[in-house]
């Protein structure tokens, strides 16, 4: 029993990575970067939250959907300003960019909100589930099912959307997308603005279990889910929900029954082996040469 | 007025230029074919029309309108397709997903469905596959599925880059005779080829590119028995 509950956390943790895995690795697969600003957008929409919910007293159902619009529009302007001048220029300058605009994010939270973390009151609050005499959290229960709910749409979206196929169009071939029609500086628009609302959703469910909200808040699972992105393949959005769920599960495993300290480490560590056996990730697809 | 009007074209990467100011026409149901050997420009100059590769110098008019001044995603609803280079078919994506994309700008569902009906009975081999990832295909079905998406788009003209790169004689064959049917039902083809052989006998006029610069032009058939295009571009 303690297992399964374990495993609940573990799934609700790892949902939250994959959500978060899903903006890195659709913003890769467009536009072939690592937008390591994406983690700094979480801490964005959870400080919105909190002031959306303590200060304007904004109900959860309102204050959410405004998180995920701030979102949204923040992920949209960083493309427009930081990115898009760079299109043709080097990966390296473009990563480097990535990491000012996560810097600058951080800094501003600073300025703002000053270093000490807030409390932010938890948009989502469900007691206890109780499955005769088994309980599991009720908010892992519900992240858990907003996520699935989430990833059934997002898949749906690209599949079944001519703005979706445009996207995985611009994401094969940008030249060739264009001779369809297709307006790739919009497409990639709406990449970072999907991306960033579910960002902004992971960063809600975040806060509900986590409490707090500061500058540095998005850095940590920023990473996990770039690292859970890698793992289940960058560029693939199966793969990013895989990734981000096993990695919740294995993080949540090793703090209950390894060690709390070596967690992390065995996080990072499986990455380094998955990398090894398979350097493309999990649902990674192969590099092929163009003929 | 010609359908197609390009003047004075000059296209540079980095520092070198790659057209050297070319001027050429092609007018409503021509075939106009561009032949020259290998980095003479005939790609670019494909690619200019069509906006992937910005101008230096020069203009082209499609209709009377500036291409220059189109961005490259608003140039095929104005009914121009372009069967590039080496396919580019979106490979991850099934036959039929192709197609679509290839109907991307054009909005009535019944319409769509009609051309869809005309590239099926056209190329029945994709209808067959239409679930087939476009990857998995051979080289001639590529340019089968290259052409039928360019064909989704209901374009007026069409440009096509060496469509028998690559492919077996018996393909080869085949796609000449679908372009020249292509032609018959109506669209004017502007096409690029290293096989001037082949594309010579199908088109009415064309222009020999030499190093970024048009050094003949004239009929076809005209073109096809003289000494010096023999010599260069036909091996007699």
């Amino acid at each position: 029993m303690e297992f399964l509950a374990q495993l609940v956390n573990g799934l609700s943790l790892g949902s939250i990575y994959a959500l978060i895995a899903l903006g890195y690795t659709m913003v890769y697969g467009i536009c072939k970067m690592l937008n390591f600003a994406h983690g700094d957008v979480i801490m964005v929409g959870a400080y919105t939250l909190s002031i959306a919910m303590s200060t304007l007293h904004f109900p959860p159902y309102l204050a959410i959907p405004v998180s995920m619009l701030v979102c949204a529009v923040l992920g949209v302007t960083i493309e427009r300003i930081a990115y898009k001048p760079l299109r043709q220029a080097s990966p390296l300058a473009v990563l480097i960019t990535a990491i000012g605009v996560s810097y600058f994010l951080q800094s501003l939270a600073l300025l703002i909100f000053g270093s000490t973390q807030r409390k932010v009151e938890s948009a989502i609050n469900v007691g206890l589930i109780h499955i005769g005499d088994f309980a599991i959290s009720g908010n892992a229960v519900v992240t858990l099912l907003l996520t699935i709910v989430l990833m059934v749409g997002l898949t749906w979206f690209i599949n079944h959307t001519m703005t979706g196929k445009a996207m995985l169009a611009v994401s094969e071939d940008k030249g060739a997308a264009q001779l369809m029609g297709v307006n790739v500086n919009k497409t990639i628009a709406v990449t970072f603005l999907s991306g960033s609302a579910l960002a902004a959703v992971a960063g809600v469910l975040y806060i509900a279990s986590y409490g707090y909200v500061g500058p540095y808040t998005g850095s940590m699972p920023g990473i996990k889910a770039f690292v859970a992105a890698v793992l289940g393949g960058i560029g693939s959005v199966p793969g990013a929900m895989l990734g981000g769920i096993l990695l919740g599960i294995i993080e949540s495993l090793s703090k209950a029954y390894i060690s709390t300290q070596l967690a992390d480490a065995i996080v990072f560590g499986v990455l380094i082996v998955v990398l090894l056996v398979k350097p493309t990730g999990l649902l990674g697809k192969k590099v092929t040469e163009k003929v | 007025m010609a359908m197609l009007q390009v003047e004075n074209l000059q296209v540079f990467y980095g520092v070198i230029q790659a057209i050297k100011g070319i001027s050429f026409e092609v007018n409503q149901g021509e075939i106009v074919a561009l032949i020259g050997a290998n980095g003479a420009g005939k790609t670019t100059i494909l690619h200019t029309v069509t906006g992937l590769v910005p101008a230096k110098a020069g203009q082209i008019q499609f209709d009377g309108k500036d291409l220059l001044k189109t961005p490259s995603h608003k140039i095929v609803s104005m009914g121009m397709a372009h069967v590039p280079e080496g396919r580019r078919i979106f490979q991850e994506l099934s036959v039929y997903e192709n197609l679509q994309l290839g109907a991307f700008t054009r909005r009535d569902k019944a319409e769509i469905a009609e051309s869809l009906k005309m590239v099926y009975t056209r190329f029945p081999r994709l209808e067959e596959r239409k679930k087939q990832i476009a990857g998995t295909l051979s080289g001639g079905e590529q340019q089968m599925l290259a052409i039928g998406r360019a064909l989704m788009s209901k374009p007026r003209i069409i440009l096509m880059d060496e469509p028998s790169m690559g492919l077996s004689p018996l393909f080869v064959s085949e796609i000449f005779d679908i372009i020249q049917e292509i032609n018959k039902a109506g669209t004017t083809v502007l096409i690029v080829e290293q096989n001037a052989k082949k594309v010579l006998s199908i088109a009415n006029r064309a222009y020999v590119l030499e190093t970024g610069k048009i050094i003949q032009s004239g009929e076809a058939q005209s073109l096809m028995n003289d000494d010096s295009v023999k010599r260069a571009y036909l091996g007699e």
